[in-house]
């Protein structure tokens, strides 16, 4: 490895910040070298948002140092970092969605350049060279609301890099990624490495990010608790070292024999979406529907509970058959969905957590036509506390909260209408290590009171620990259909693509 | 082709398009020098507030006291210049006006930029107070004597005559007014970066922020500027009607929105041209000014134009929503 011999491109030593007493940072030192990818680890709370923000000038350190180039940086703020190359691609990228792709890539130079006027032809030519630099062909001209996730991300990057980047902050940027995109942005990220640009990864999904990075940092309540060479680290000991406990998760408990059916699917088929989709759900069972991006999945999961309108075939709860197309009949028929992106779709973010949860429990709290409030909220407060929400008060906005606690506020919406299936979407995008571990168990303790529960994901290892079937979709078709008992990471990834 | 198809300028253009057919069928004196030149006459106000609106609903925001602004600037203006110099060149009085627009349009941006209120409430607020402030503190008269040089300038003509047919048409240089407000308008907006700010402005403010942006002073910039656009569309409104109202202008703010967002402008901000701006403008004023051509009785334009902005931007909402639900 090179990092021990090149000087460090940053040096942080001793940084400490506090925020009206409380300590988010408590002295942690932190470098990283040209062409150096570190890998900075820990859940939410721990300081690494903190840590990224001193470093993009967003915020002032309370004590420590900031070395760039080994000279000492005085005041770091956005302006200073953004000079020195230093770029953070935000999680939701800070792109414009109705500008074109060239002038998102090349906006921020033309500004820092301090030009009167907007040269557009200039702005292709700096646009086409950031892409070809790594290597991807986006049309320039494209509005980037049209684009997908996984080339709106590219296009923040290449925004850093028409900006002279010399260090890359990526924040959480697999998150919205499917495996293969991943495979993409890992690519590119090594060829960037090569010419010298120095990588930091912040991260829940870690172990895809460990292989192409040279140091791994862990911190845990605003301390450095582990540092070292990211061979040295496996998704194991990450997850240990970021909660300081064991996080061991066992298969679900099996399927009682003879357990009678609750849903089937029948034929179910959406024009340009998916095809002759049919399958049974027992009570009890859960069952896991992968596939890569556009396999049709989300369609599928929309489908099932109503949201997308299928053009044929039949659905079918408890001998009941459910009308298509229809979500209050769908919820009507005890079906339940949680989306996958619980910020669009999922939770009214702005509303308190207790009216989350009771949004879906008005008309069981109704008498003659007046709401019972007390009622309400206390079923809704039983929920948070049975699925364990941590909240200072349940009256705080949703938004508050960290990514598994929101997970947890959209499940207890759906509980407290005590659903017979319910479908899970993503039941831990952008959720911490810990919580996703809780998510699991909340899901298998779900599925042992009787519940169907449907799991559709691409977090392979996810599905292996909680499911005990596993559906493959492929060009949206039902293409394989495997116990989890029988299959492993590396053949369930070998389904999905061939 | 299909993007072009579902663009809200295209289908604008077409109802455009076939209004005039329409309205040449039923009447063969629809579709002549004179008709042309009464609806050109007629857009210019109409025409500049349009443009000054759009620039802010790209920024992300809305204003609906430029009409206030504009009787403002007129009316304080008309009585400044009789009682201090009433034979003040016309391009003095003008400057003078848009003067007073731009520092009403700097008291929103002191609120909106300033203090980073709501812009709706903002500018509902001031389109009362400089209403209110108007009448009560600078006059409520209606000033038919106007000074002697807003009349000479609204006898100023690009072209005048009589058709073949024994008609009389007129294009005064009012016109230009509008034309040197487009071709400035455009060029800010496409071609220097506090345009293109204004565009990322109503993309994201959050992102523009982090880029780099310098976000108050791009907002200042937009309503002072709407406020100057708004003076200058207020003075040639004076002088073109020959006479000083403080009652005129106001309630023309929903058309001129309407004919903004017939244009393709998106209240959610980001989104807008000014060639959709003059189609919009365009259409309404032929609704406006031609419905009696066409047999329909004019108490009827108030429901055409709404009919049309539901039909106009509705039909390229729909179909963008038939497409997400198609992608699922």
């Amino acid at each position: 490895m090179t990092q021990e011999t090149s000087p460090p491109f940053i040096a942080m030593k001793g940084i400490v910040k506090r925020y009206a007493g409380v300590t988010a940072l408590g002295g942690v030192d932190f470098t990283v070298a040209p062409g150096e990818a570190v890998c900075l680890a820990g859940e939410n709370g721990s300081g690494k948002s903190t840590l990224i923000k001193i470093l993009a000038g967003v915020e002032q350190p309370t004590e420590g140092e900031i070395r760039i180039d080994r000279a000492l940086a005085g005041r770091l703020d956005p302006r200073v970092a953004s000079n020195a190359g230093i770029m953070v691609i935000f999680q939701d990228f800070s792109l414009f969605p109705n500008l074109s792709v060239a002038e998102n890539i090349a906006f921020a130079s033309q500004l820092a350049a301090h030009r009167s006027f907007y040269a557009r032809g200039e702005a292709r030519r700096v646009a086409k060279a950031a892409l070809e630099r790594i290597g991807v062909d986006i049309p320039l001209g494209a509005r980037l609301e049209d684009l997908p996730v996984a080339q709106k991300q590219l296009v923040a990057i290449c925004r850093g890099l028409a900006s002279d980047a010399r260090l890359l902050i990526l924040d959480e940027p697999t998150t919205a990624l499917t495996e293969r995109e991943v495979r993409r942005l890992l690519d590119i990220i090594r060829k960037l490495k090569e010419e010298g640009v120095a990588v930091i990864f912040v991260s829940h999904k870690l172990a895809e990010v460990l292989e192409v990075s040279e140091k791994v940092v862990v911190l845990r309540n605003g301390e450095k608790v582990a540092e070292g060479p990211a061979a040295e680290f496996d998704a194991a000991s990450l997850t240990y070292h970021m909660t300081g406990r064991e996080v061991a998760e066992a298969a679900p408990a099996p399927l009682a024999p003879g357990a009678e059916t609750l849903l089937t699917v029948e034929n179910l088929s959406k024009d340009g979406s998916f095809r002759n989709v049919s399958f049974t759900l027992a009570k009890g069972e859960i069952l896991g529907i992968t596939g890569l991006l556009g396999s049709g999945r989300t369609s599928l999961a929309k489908a099932l509970f109503g949201l997308v309108a299928s053009d044929a075939g039949r659905i079918n709860v408890n001998g009941q058959d459910v009308p298509l197309g229809d979500p209050i009949a769908a919820s009507e028929a005890h079906i339940g969905y949680v989306p996958e992106d619980r910020l669009t779709e999922g939770l009214f973010l702005t509303q308190s957590i207790v009216r989350n949860v009771s949004i879906g429990r008005l008309d069981a709290h109704e008498a003659s036509g007046f709401l019972n409030r007390k009622s309400l909220i206390g079923e809704a407060a039983d929920w948070l506390q049975k699925l364990k929400v941590k909240a200072p008060q349940i009256e705080a906005p949703v938004q508050s909260l960290s990514g598994g606690n929101q997970q947890r506020v959209a499940l207890a919406r759906w509980l407290a209408r005590a659903p017979q299936v319910l479908i899970l979407n993503g039941p831990s995008v952008g959720v911490d290590v810990g919580s996703k571990a809780d998510i699991h168990d909340i899901i298998r303790e779900l599925a042992t009171s009787g519940i169907g529960v449907i799991v559709i994901s691409d977090d392979l290892p996810e599905l292996l620990v909680t499911c005990h079937r596993i559906l493959v979709m492929r060009g949206g078709e039902i293409v394989d259909e495997t116990a989890a008992a029988d299959t492993s990471e590396d053949d369930l990834a070998h389904r999905l693509a061939s | 082709m299909k993007q072009l198809l579902t663009r809200n300028e295209t289908l604008v253009a077409l109802v455009i398009v076939a209004f005039c057919l329409v309205g040449t069928l039923s009447d063969p004196l629809f579709f002549t020098v004179t008709t042309l030149s009464d609806l050109l006459r007629a857009s210019i106000v109409i025409g500049i507030l349009a443009v000054g609106c759009v620039l802010v609903l790209i920024s992300g925001g809305i204003d609906v006291s430029f009409t206030a602004i504009a009787v403002f600037a007129m009316y304080a203006t008309t009585i400044f210049t009789l009682g201090v110099w009433p034979d003040m060149p016309w391009p003095l009085i003008f400057l003078i006006s848009i003067g007073i627009g731009a520092a009403l349009g700097a008291v929103n941006a002191l609120f909106i930029a300033g203090f980073g209120l709501p812009t709706l409430i903002v500018t509902l607020a001031t389109l009362s107070i400089f209403r209110g402030f108007l009448l009560t503190f600078v006059g409520s008269d209606r000033i038919s004597a106007l000074p002697p040089e807003m009349r000479n300038f609204s006898r100023l003509v690009i072209a005048r005559g009589n058709t073949e047919a024994g008609n009389f048409y007129s294009l005064p240089w009012a016109f230009a007014a509008l034309v040197l407000v487009i071709v400035l308008t455009w060029f800010i907006l496409q071609k220097t970066m506090l345009g293109r700010s204004i565009y990322a402005l109503g993309g994201s403010v959050e992102s523009a922020r982090r880029i780099g942006v310098n976000v108050r002073r791009t907002q200042v910039f937009v309503y002072v500027y709407v406020g100057a656009l708004a003076g200058l569309a207020g003075i040639i409104h004076g002088a073109m009607g020959r006479m000083a109202d403080p009652f005129s202008l106001v309630g023309l703010e929903l058309s001129v929105i309407a004919a903004v967002v017939l244009g393709g402008a998106r209240l959610i901000g980001g989104y807008g041209t000014i060639t959709g701006t003059l189609l919009g403008v365009g259409l309404i004023v032929l609704v406006q000014n031609s419905l009696i051509v066409l047999g329909i009785p004019s108490s009827w334009q108030t429901a055409t134009i709404g009919l049309l902005i539901l039909l106009g931007t509705g039909i390229p909402a729909y179909q963008a929503k038939r497409a997400a639900a198609r992608a699922g």
